[in-house]
C-alpha cells in the first residue's frame, strides 16, 4: 500500500471488504497516478487527493463530484482526449486524464468502437436494478416471460450495495435485519437462476420514444427496445438545497457520499456537515462513523428529526450533535468547501439573525430529502405505453417496501400478459402500505428496574415497520400487544442470553443486562458496528443512555463476534450497577471537541446561491425574472439558459418550483420546463455505430 | 390592456412578433394573441436558428437579406445579445448532380445581392476542418449568412416591441373573427373579444385554421422534423453545413455550430411525415448520427445532449405566402416552410409596410411574387 493510498483510501471497515484490484498507472495533467483497475475515474483520483476536475467555462468555478451517480456532468474529465463523466468509467492502464478548463476542445479521435443500433423485443423491459427492479425481475422470470432488466450501473443492486446497515421490515417479507448489501447478492443469486431474465448492465436508458421504443445506451452500442410492458423502478434522485457556496466542491448529496465510502471505498472525508435529518442522513452519518470519520453535526430544520427515532438516537449515543430547528446559510470556501455556517430558524423556517454557527469541515452532506425519478414513466403514459411505477420512482420509502412494491407490480404484469393467474393478496398490498410507513406513534420511554438475572432490554420507543427481535428470539418471548410489524416490541419470561436479539436489531436498540456474576457490576452486551481497532479489551469507554447522554464510564471486558450475523460485534461492559439499565450505547466522538469556531464568518446573500449548476444560474436571477412577471419557465430557461445544461434539468427543476413557491406565485400561473430526451449525453458515435455483432 | 386596437397580430412567433415590433415602430397600436404561455413557445423554439439568404427564390433572398441586417445589428442598436454569428452558410457537393444544381443558382442569387460563390474541394476543406475527402466536389459559400439563438432573438424583439407600445396576450386563443361586409370588425377569443382595424394570420403550423376563420384557405400543411444539440465545445467550424444528398429516409439535413459552442442539428424526412406531432422517435439519431458521422467524421465523440421535433408549415412551392386577401383589412404572413425564424424579420418589415400603406416598388414585386394567387409552379430549391 502506497502512502497516497493509506490517505485516500479506507484500507479497513467494520462491515466491508476492501475491494481488491490490479494497480495500474494513469496520468492526471500529466502527473503520474496509480489507481485500482476498474474503479471509476472520480474515485480513483479522490483516492490519489484529486477533488478538483476542472473549472467552468462561464465563470470559473472549481468543478468536483455532485452526484458520483452518471446524472449530473460535474465531475467530466478529458478522457483520453474525449470529455466523459469520470464517475461511470472505469479506469483502466495508461489512461491520460485532464481536468476541464472552460470548453473542451473536440479534437479527431477515434470513434467509439460499438455495433449498429439493434432493436430487441421483449415482453418486459426493467429499468432500474434495485430493490423494486430486482424483485420484479424474479416475480416476472418464474413465470417464464421474456424479460430485459437494465441498470447503469455495472452490478445489480441499485443502492442496496451502498447499504451497509441492517434493514429495518419484517424477516419473512423482506430480509430484515439482514444488510442491504447481503440482500443485492440474494436476490442477484435469484435472478442469476431465472433463464428468460436477460441483465443489461452499463446501459444507459436515453429516452422513451413516441414509437413506443426505449433507446438504451450499453458499452458495446445503441439499442431500441420494443417491450409489451415498461417498468420503471429507477429510484429517486436527492433533493438539493438553495444556499450560497452550494456549488462548491466537496458539497454533495448523502447518497454520492455513499457510493463514494461504501462502494469504492474512498477516503473522501475527514470531517463532514450533514444537512438533513431524514433516514438518509442520519444513515449518511453512520456510514461516516464507520468509515473512521468526524461527524461535526447535522442540522435539521424541523423540531425533530424526521428519520426513525431509533436512527437518530443511535447517531447521538456515538456523540454526534442533531442541530434541530437549524438550516444552513453558506458553506465557506475558494476552490473547497472549508466551513459551513448554520443558523437557528424560526416556526416559518426563516433564519434568526445573530444564532449563527460557524463549523471547520470539508464536507457538506446535503440529505434533504428525495424525488423520485420518474420521467420515463411518464413519458411512456404520453406515448400509450403499457408502463408502471415501482418502488421509489412510484413513492419515496425503505428499501424493505421497495421489495415489495416489485413483487407485485411483477406479479400484476404477469397477468396483464396472461403468464400467471396468480392473485396479488390481499395482505400483500396491506404490507406495501405498512412498510413504507414513516415513523409512527412515539410511546413513553421506560427501562425495567430489575437487577437480577439476565434479561434483554428493547430501547424501542417508536412505532416503525420493523420486528427482526420478535423473530429471532429462539424462545419467542419478545412479542408485541400492537401490529405485528408496526408495534412495539416487549420481552417477557425467562430469557437464556443468547443475544439474537442484540446482534439483530437494526436500530442497535437491544441490550442485554446480565447480574448473575455481579450484582455491584453487571455486564451489559451492547451491539457495536465499528471497527474493533477502534477499542481494546480493558479500557474505559464512556457509556450512554438511549439519546447520547454520557452515563458515566464502563469498562469494556470482551468483544464478541457473534455467528450469524456478520459483523455486528458484541461489547461486554462491565458496568456500575445504577445506570446498567439504562446503557444503549457507547460514545466514539466527543462532542466537546466538535465545537463551533469561536465567531461566526460573514454570509452571503441567498441570492448567490447556484440553482442550475450545469449553467452556473443564481437564485438572484431567478428571482428577479419571477418577480419582473415571468411566469413561463420555458421563458426563464430561454433567458437564464437554467435547465439547458448536460443534466438537463435535474437538480434545478425542483429547485425553482420550490423558488416560485416562496415568491408567493400560484402553481397554477407556472408553465413547466417541456420535457425532452436525451436523459443522458451520448456520444453521436453511439448512433451511428456500423460495425455488426459477430 | 386596451379592448380595441388598429391591428391584431395571431400567434407571437417567429413572424407575429418581429411584425408586432415593426408595426409598433410605424406608431401603429398593436395587440398579439397567442395561446402559448409566452412568446416564440410554438415552432420559433423549435428552430435551429440558421439564418441565410442563400435560397433559390428570388423574393427570399431579398427577404432573407433584410433579416440578416436585423439579427446582426441587433446588439450594437439595442443590447441583447442574441448569439448572432456569421459563420456563413456551406452547401457541400459530393455528386454532380448537386454540383451542378448548386452553381446553377449562384448567378441569380448574386444578381439578388447574395454574396456567395462556389468553393473548390481544398477550400471546402480550409473551413470545415476534417470534412470527409472521398468524392468531395466542393460547394456553395456564403458567408454572410449566419445564426442567432432563436429563443433569445423572439423574446428580445418582444421586449423592444413591448417597449414601443405593442402589448402581448398569452393564454388565449383566437376562437373566431366577427366579420361585418368584407371586414373584420373584432376578434373573438376564449376569454373575451377585441375589436380591430386589421388582423394578421401569423399562426405558423395553425395558419390554415386560423384562415378558415376569414373564410380563407391557405395551402399551409405542416409536417415533422426532428433537430438536435450537442454539448458545447471551442469552434472548429465556421458554417452551417448542408448536404442535398438522398439517402433511405431522409432528404437533407445540416448542422453548424452556435455562438455557445454546441452543434445544433436537423434532418428533412423522406417521405415527408405530414401533421402537427412534436414527439421524439427512435429513428432520427441513428439516421442523423450515420449520415453526420460519415460527412464529419470527427464529430463522433461529440455527445448528443437534447432532441426535439418541431412543424415546418410548407406551401407547395416552398416559399411563404404574404397577402391581403379574403376580407378587406385581412392579411397573412403564414406558410413559413420551416423557415419563420430567417424570415421574420424582413418579412414583419414588409407587412408592416403594407398595413401602413407604404410598400416600396421592391417590396410590391416581392409582395406579387408571394401573393396567394400564384401558381406555386417554381419550387424552392433549397427547401
Amino acid at each position: 500500500m502506497s502512502p497516497a493510498d493509506a490517505r485516500g483510501r479506507i484500507t479497513r471497515h467494520p462491515i466491508i471488504i476492501p475491494p481488491e484490484g490490479r494497480r495500474v498507472e494513469f496520468t492526471f495533467n500529466g502527473h503520474v497516478m496509480e489507481g485500482r483497475e476498474g474503479e471509476v475515474l472520480s474515485s480513483a483520483l479522490f483516492a490519489n487527493g484529486i477533488h478538483i476536475f476542472g473549472h467552468h467555462h462561464k465563470d470559473g468555478g472549481a468543478q468536483g463530484i455532485y452526484c458520483a451517480n452518471g446524472q449530473c456532468s460535474q465531475c467530466a474529465l478529458i478522457i483520453d482526449g474525449v470529455p466523459l463523466k469520470s464517475c461511470i468509467v472505469p479506469l483502466k492502464e495508461g489512461m491520460e486524464l485532464h481536468s476541464v478548463e472552460g470548453l473542451p476542445e473536440l479534437l479527431e479521435t477515434d470513434p467509439p468502437d460499438v455495433n449498429a443500433p439493434e432493436i430487441h423485443e421483449t415482453d418486459v423491459l426493467i429499468v432500474g436494478a434495485g430493490p423494486a427492479g430486482m424483485a420484479a425481475a424474479v416475480e416476472l422470470g418464474r413465470t417464464g416471460l421474456k424479460v430485459i432488466l437494465v441498470d447503469d450501473k455495472d452490478r445489480l443492486g441499485g443502492k442496496l450495495v451502498l447499504q451497509t446497515h441492517k434493514f429495518f421490515g419484517s424477516v419473512a417479507d423482506c430480509h430484515a435485519g439482514t444488510r442491504g448489501i447481503e440482500i443485492a447478492r440474494l436476490l442477484s443469486e435469484q435472478i442469476a437462476a431465472l433463464a428468460s431474465i436477460d441483465v443489461w448492465l452499463e446501459g444507459i436508458v436515453l429516452a422513451v420514444f413516441s414509437d413506443r421504443t426505449v433507446g438504451i445506451r450499453l458499452p458495446e452500442g445503441y439499442r431500441i427496445v420494443k417491450p409489451k410492458y415498461l417498468l420503471v423502478s429507477a429510484g429517486a434522485r436527492e433533493k438539493f438545497l438553495s444556499f450560497p457556496g452550494n456549488d462548491l466542491p466537496g458539497v454533495y448529496g448523502a447518497g454520492a457520499f455513499q457510493t463514494l465510502v461504501n462502494r469504492d471505498l474512498v477516503r473522501c472525508a475527514e470531517r463532514i456537515f450533514v444537512i438533513g435529518g431524514g433516514n438518509v442522513g442520519l444513515i449518511a452519518a453512520y456510514h461516516a462513523l464507520q468509515a473512521d470519520m468526524t461527524i461535526i453535526g447535522i442540522a435539521e430544520a424541523l423540531p425533530v428529526c424526521s428519520g426513525y427515532l431509533v436512527h437518530a438516537d443511535k447517531i447521538k449515543r456515538f456523540g454526534v450533535p442533531i442541530y434541530t430547528k437549524h438550516t444552513v446559510l453558506t458553506a465557506h470556501g475558494g476552490e473547497h468547501v472549508e466551513a459551513v455556517t448554520i443558523a437557528q430558524v424560526d416556526d416559518s423556517f426563516r433564519a434568526i439573525m445573530g444564532t449563527e454557527m460557524t463549523f471547520r469541515i470539508d464536507t457538506l452532506l446535503v440529505a434533504v430529502g428525495l424525488d423520485p425519478v420518474n420521467e420515463f414513466y411518464l413519458k411512456a403514459k404520453e406515448y400509450g405505453m403499457n408502463a408502471v411505477l415501482a418502488g421509489d420512482a412510484e413513492e419515496i420509502a425503505e428499501a424493505s417496501a421497495a421489495m415489495f412494491s416489485g413483487r407485485i407490480r411483477g406479479l400484476e404484469i404477469a397477468r396483464a400478459l396472461n403468464a400467471s393467474t396468480q392473485e396479488v393478496k390481499d395482505d400483500w398490498k396491506e404490507k406495501a402500505e405498512i412498510l413504507k410507513s414513516p415513523g409512527g406513534k412515539v410511546h413513553p420511554y421506560r427501562v425495567p428496574e430489575r437487577t437480577e438475572g439476565v434479561y434483554p432490554i428493547l430501547h424501542c420507543n417508536q412505532e416503525i415497520p420493523c420486528n427482526p427481535c420478535m423473530t429471532v428470539c429462539p424462545k419467542g418471548l419478545i412479542c408485541t400487544d400492537g401490529h405485528p410489524i408496526l408495534g412495539l416490541p416487549k420481552f417477557d419470561g425467562v430469557c437464556v442470553g443468547c443475544e439474537k436479539c442484540v446482534s439483530i436489531c437494526p436500530g442497535l436498540a437491544v441490550t442485554l443486562v446480565d447480574w448473575r456474576k455481579s450484582k455491584d457490576t453487571p455486564t451489559v452486551t451492547v451491539p457495536f458496528e465499528f471497527g474493533e481497532w477502534i477499542l481494546s479489551v480493558g479500557q474505559e469507554v464512556t457509556v450512554t443512555n438511549r439519546e447520547g447522554k454520557p452515563l458515566g464510564t464502563a469498562v469494556l471486558r470482551e468483544i464478541k463476534k457473534p455467528p450469524g450475523t456478520p459483523r455486528t460485534l458484541l461489547l461486554k461492559l462491565e458496568t456500575p450497577a445504577d445506570i446498567a439499565n439504562r446503557i444503549v450505547g457507547v460514545r466514539i466522538q466527543d462532542p466537546a471537541k466538535l465545537h463551533a469556531e469561536a465567531e461566526a464568518w460573514s454570509v452571503c446573500t441567498p441570492d448567490d446561491a447556484i440553482v442550475c449548476r450545469c449553467e452556473r444560474v443564481t437564485a438572484g436571477e431567478i428571482r428577479d425574472h419571477l418577480r419582473n412577471g415571468l411566469r413561463d419557465l420555458n421563458e426563464l430557461k430561454a433567458l437564464t439558459r437554467a435547465g439547458f445544461g448536460a443534466c438537463g434539468g435535474k437538480t434545478c427543476k425542483a429547485l425553482i418550483v420550490r423558488i416560485c413557491r416562496e415568491e408567493g406565485i400560484p402553481e397554477g400561473e407556472i408553465t413547466p420546463f417541456t420535457e425532452r430526451p436525451l436523459f443522458a449525453e451520448t456520444r453521436l458515435g453511439y448512433f451511428s455505430g456500423r460495425k455488426q455483432v459477430e | 390592456m386596451k379592448r380595441s386596437y388598429d391591428v391584431i397580430v395571431i400567434g407571437a412567433g417567429s413572424v407575429g412578433t418581429p411584425l408586432s415590433m415593426s408595426l409598433a415602430e410605424h406608431k401603429i397600436s398593436v395587440l398579439c394573441i397567442d395561446s402559448n404561455s409566452s412568446a416564440g413557445q410554438g415552432n420559433n423554439k423549435c428552430a435551429i436558428g440558421g439564418i441565410r439568404a442563400t435560397h433559390s427564390e428570388p423574393a427570399k433572398v431579398s427577404l432573407c437579406l433584410h433579416s440578416i441586417e436585423t439579427f446582426r445589428t441587433w446588439k450594437d442598436c439595442y443590447g441583447d445579445d442574441i448569439g448572432w454569428f456569421q459563420g456563413g452558410y456551406t452547401y457541400v457537393a459530393y455528386d454532380e448532380g448537386v454540383a451542378s444544381l448548386l452553381k446553377g443558382m449562384i448567378p441569380k442569387q448574386q444578381a439578388r445581392g447574395l454574396n456567395i460563390r462556389w468553393l473548390g474541394p481544398d477550400e471546402l476543406k480550409g473551413i470545415v476542418p476534417g470534412i470527409n475527402p472521398h468524392g468531395l466536389l466542393g460547394g456553395t459559400y456564403s458567408p454572410e449568412d449566419g445564426s442567432a439563438n432563436p429563443m433569445e432573438s423572439n423574446y428580445a424583439i418582444c421586449r423592444r416591441a413591448r417597449r414601443l407600445g405593442a402589448d402581448f396576450l398569452f393564454r388565449e386563443r383566437v376562437t373566431g373573427l366577427n366579420i361585418t361586409g368584407n371586414r373584420i370588425a373584432g376578434v373573438r377569443t376564449d376569454r373575451g373579444e377585441f375589436a380591430c382595424g386589421a388582423v394578421v394570420n401569423c399562426a405558423g403550423s395553425l395558419a390554415k385554421e386560423v384562415g378558415a376563420l376569414a373564410g380563407v384557405d391557405l395551402p399551409v400543411e405542416p409536417d415533422c422534423h426532428e433537430a438536435g444539440i450537442t454539448e458545447p465545445v471551442q469552434r472548429f467550424f465556421n458554417p452551417m453545413v448542408v448536404d442535398l444528398r438522398q439517402s433511405p429516409a431522409s432528404a437533407n439535413y445540416y448542422f453548424f455550430q452556435y455562438d455557445t459552442g454546441q452543434i445544433v442539428f436537423c434532418l428533412t424526412p423522406e417521405p415527408p411525415i405530414l401533421g402537427y406531432s412534436t414527439q421524439e422517435t427512435s429513428s432520427f439519431l441513428p439516421l442523423i448520427a450515420s449520415r453526420m458521422v460519415d460527412l464529419y467524421p470527427r464529430l463522433a465523440n461529440l455527445k448528443v445532449r437534447r432532441t426535439w421535433r418541431g412543424n415546418y408549415p410548407q406551401t407547395p412551392d416552398g416559399s411563404p405566402i404574404l397577402d391581403n386577401v379574403g376580407p378587406e383589412n385581412h392579411y397573412i404572413a403564414v406558410g413559413m416552410c420551416g423557415q419563420g425564424f430567417m424570415l421574420g424579420p424582413g418579412v414583419g418589415d414588409l407587412l408592416a409596410r403594407m398595413i401602413a400603406g407604404r410598400l416600396t416598388n421592391d417590396d410590391a414585386a416581392i409582395a406579387r411574387a408571394l401573393r396567394l394567387e400564384r401558381p406555386f409552379s417554381s419550387k424552392e430549391a433549397l427547401k
